[in-house]
């Protein structure tokens, strides 16, 4: 196996400022980059002798709604040459748009249409930029921090309209998040429930 | 007179008994070649990874048994090992080669209903009915260990559930005894049945190079002849102390993916032998009481160990903040877990990295070109499963 201590010093001397930080942990090499250079370090990666970065593993992203960057896209890369892993990064705001793999990965196509279908990010030059995984004709983005558990819309079989129809979730009891964390504060919807209770009175 | 001929297209699925669950298939055919095949996925989705995040540890593990529900425990063995090595816990050895056993278990179950049902696909009826019968079997394994046939919930972060009940070692060793002699009677049927070949060989070829390119792995890519297992080459649990062989494919055909899997299955069975021979009676979870729940017993004579209990199936254990991308070499390919944990007792993040989605992508350079018929040959080939395609 190479030395991932080499690798990372390959990787900062060769491609200098388009790394703007690396660190080995857990017997892998974290890179983070700028949204401007991903095309040309995965181009690097992928075909210099040294690196050898075949196969492109996952793509996806990781949603902080608190921070003003908000997205986190992550590409996980394989060497089998080398029997190397790599994991890339960089965050990009809301409506930003990035650039797409696929001229140099056939198979980030389907890898992007999830991140779109999931987070809402939108990609530059990709062929076929549709959602894969919801239902035709859904709405939102699921795996964002901000959507809700039980989703906005449920479906059933209309018997009158003899068709499947979506209208909005109704429950029966409300989804409670228990908060364990912190038991003697009380769980969050009771301190809601309290609250509005004071103010009745 | 010039006559205008249109493509057809053609709704594969789906309900198809031979799209192996729920694919809608669209194909474009120009009379009986196919020019383009667009797979329409997600109608199995269910939103695996949403629901984990707000799930402690403990509870987001019945969520892998759902993903490819064939091979159960190979995904919540990926699940563990991101766990185990983020907390920096040590599994205890005999942990180690249940576990690893299960997944050879695991192995063998989706080798089975991937060869039969391919053969069924094809034309061959037989081979399904004498292997179902063997998968049930193996599923009676799972039952007695875990409690329940496919949804195993059986791996835990340092270690397994519980020990495994008395007499169940004898009877998996007498199983290896009978085992070899099915998967030569399926041999038999189908290695060098004409039909069989004919539907086969030369179908679905897939290149070294497009292999790699359209982020192949497991059995794909070995059927190319790429000699890649994650099992050898980066080694988790006991495999690095067990003996083994890759078989590798030549010429990445259907034909051959199918004998690397019959392979496969035999390399499967040594194994089970191996483990069971170098099983010692031992613990098989942590002892670390902030992990492993305290045993019944405990709980009758002690505060403290009721308190944990407690604590650890409402709150759960907590994970330190980190970042951790762990694979296993499931029966359908590599097996990703990318795990976020933020310091609180459920992960922030949680991407699963199934094989079956890489897999089907290609399913549009795979067919193109190729006949109509030979559409469920290569989406046999592939073993979709569609738990772990839509999550």
């Amino acid at each position: 196996m190479n030395n991932l201590i080499d690798l990372e010093k390959k990787i900062n001397s060769e491609l200098g400022t388009k790394i703007n930080s690396t660190k080995i942990k857990h017997n892998q090499i974290y890179a983070e980059i700028d949204k401007e250079d991903l095309i040309d370090v995965t181009l690097f990666f992928k075909t210099n002798k040294n690196t050898k970065f075949r196969q492109l593993i996952d793509i996806t992203v990781v949603d902080y709604p608190e921070q003003p960057q908000r997205f986190k896209i992550v590409y996980l890369f394989l060497s089998h040459e080398f029997n190397q892993r790599a994991i890339l990064s960089y965050s990009i705001t809301e409506n930003e748009v990035i650039p797409s793999l696929t001229s140099i990965f056939p198979s980030a196509n389907w890898m992007e249409r999830e991140v779109f279908d999931m987070y809402g990010v939108n990609f530059k030059d990709h062929p076929d930029l549709r959602r894969i995984l919801t239902d035709y004709g859904f709405e939102g983005h699921p795996l964002r921090k901000d959507f809700p558990l039980t989703g906005h819309t449920e479906v059933r079989y209309n018997e009158d309209q003899k068709k499947v129809i979506s209208e909005p979730v109704k429950l029966e009891q409300n989804y409670r998040n228990f908060d364990y964390e912190s038991p003697w504060e009380g769980t969050k919807y009771i301190n809601e429930l309290k609250e509005n209770n004071d103010k009745k009175n | 007179m010039t006559k205008k001929i249109k493509n057809l297209n053609l709704n594969f699925g789906p309900q198809h008994p031979a799209a192996h669950g729920v694919l809608r298939l669209i194909l474009e055919l120009d009379g009986e070649v196919v020019e383009k095949a667009d797979p329409h996925i997600g109608l199995l989705h269910r939103g695996t990874e949403k629901l984990i995040e707000n799930k402690t540890y403990m509870q987001a593990v019945p969520y892998f048994d759902r993903l490819d529900y064939v091979a159960p425990m190979n995904q919540e063995h990926a699940f563990a090992l991101a766990i185990e090595k983020i907390l920096d816990i040590d599994v205890p050895i005999r942990a180690q080669f249940i576990r690893v056993m299960f997944c050879e278990i695991g192995r063998i179950l989706s080798h089975i209903l991937n060869v039969t049902t391919q053969a069924l696909d094809v034309g061959a009826l037989t081979p399904s009915l004498w292997g179902f019968e063997e998968r049930e079997t193996l599923m009676t394994f799972y039952e007695r260990a875990s409690g329940s046939r496919l949804h195993a919930n059986y791996f835990r972060a340092g270690g397994v559930h519980q020990d495994l009940p008395a007499g169940l070692e004898t009877d998996i060793a007498k199983f290896c005894e009978t085992f070899p002699k099915i998967i030569n009677d399926l041999e038999n049927l189908l290695t060098d049945n004409r039909i069989f070949k004919q539907r086969n060989v030369d179908i679905g070829i897939v290149t070294k190079e497009d292999a790699l390119d359209y982020s192949f792995s497991g059995v794909m890519i070995r059927g190319s002849g790429v000699p890649w297992d994650l099992r050898k080459s980066q080694p988790y649990d006991c495999y690095e102390q067990l003996e083994f062989k890759i078989p590798v494919g030549k010429n990445g055909d259907c034909y051959d993916r199918y004998l690397c899997r019959i392979e496969e299955m035999k390399e499967s069975v040594s194994l089970i032998k191996q483990c069971l021979a170098k099983m010692e009676k031992g613990p098989i979870k942590t002892f670390d009481g902030k992990i492993t729940p305290p045993s019944k017993k405990d709980i009758k004579q002690s505060m403290e160990a009721l308190i944990h209990h407690f604590k650890l199936f409402t709150e759960g254990y907590r994970v330190p903040k980190d970042e951790i991308y762990t694979a296993v070499e499931a029966p359908k390919g590599e097996f990703g877990v990318y795990l976020i944990s933020d310091g609180s007792s459920k992960p922030y993040k949680c991407k699963i990295r199934a094989p079956g989605f890489s897999h089907l992508q290609s399913m549009d350079y795979l067919i193109k070109g190729h006949m109509l018929a030979d559409v469920p040959a290569v989406l046999g080939s592939l073993d979709i499963v569609f738990g772990e395609v839509d999550r």
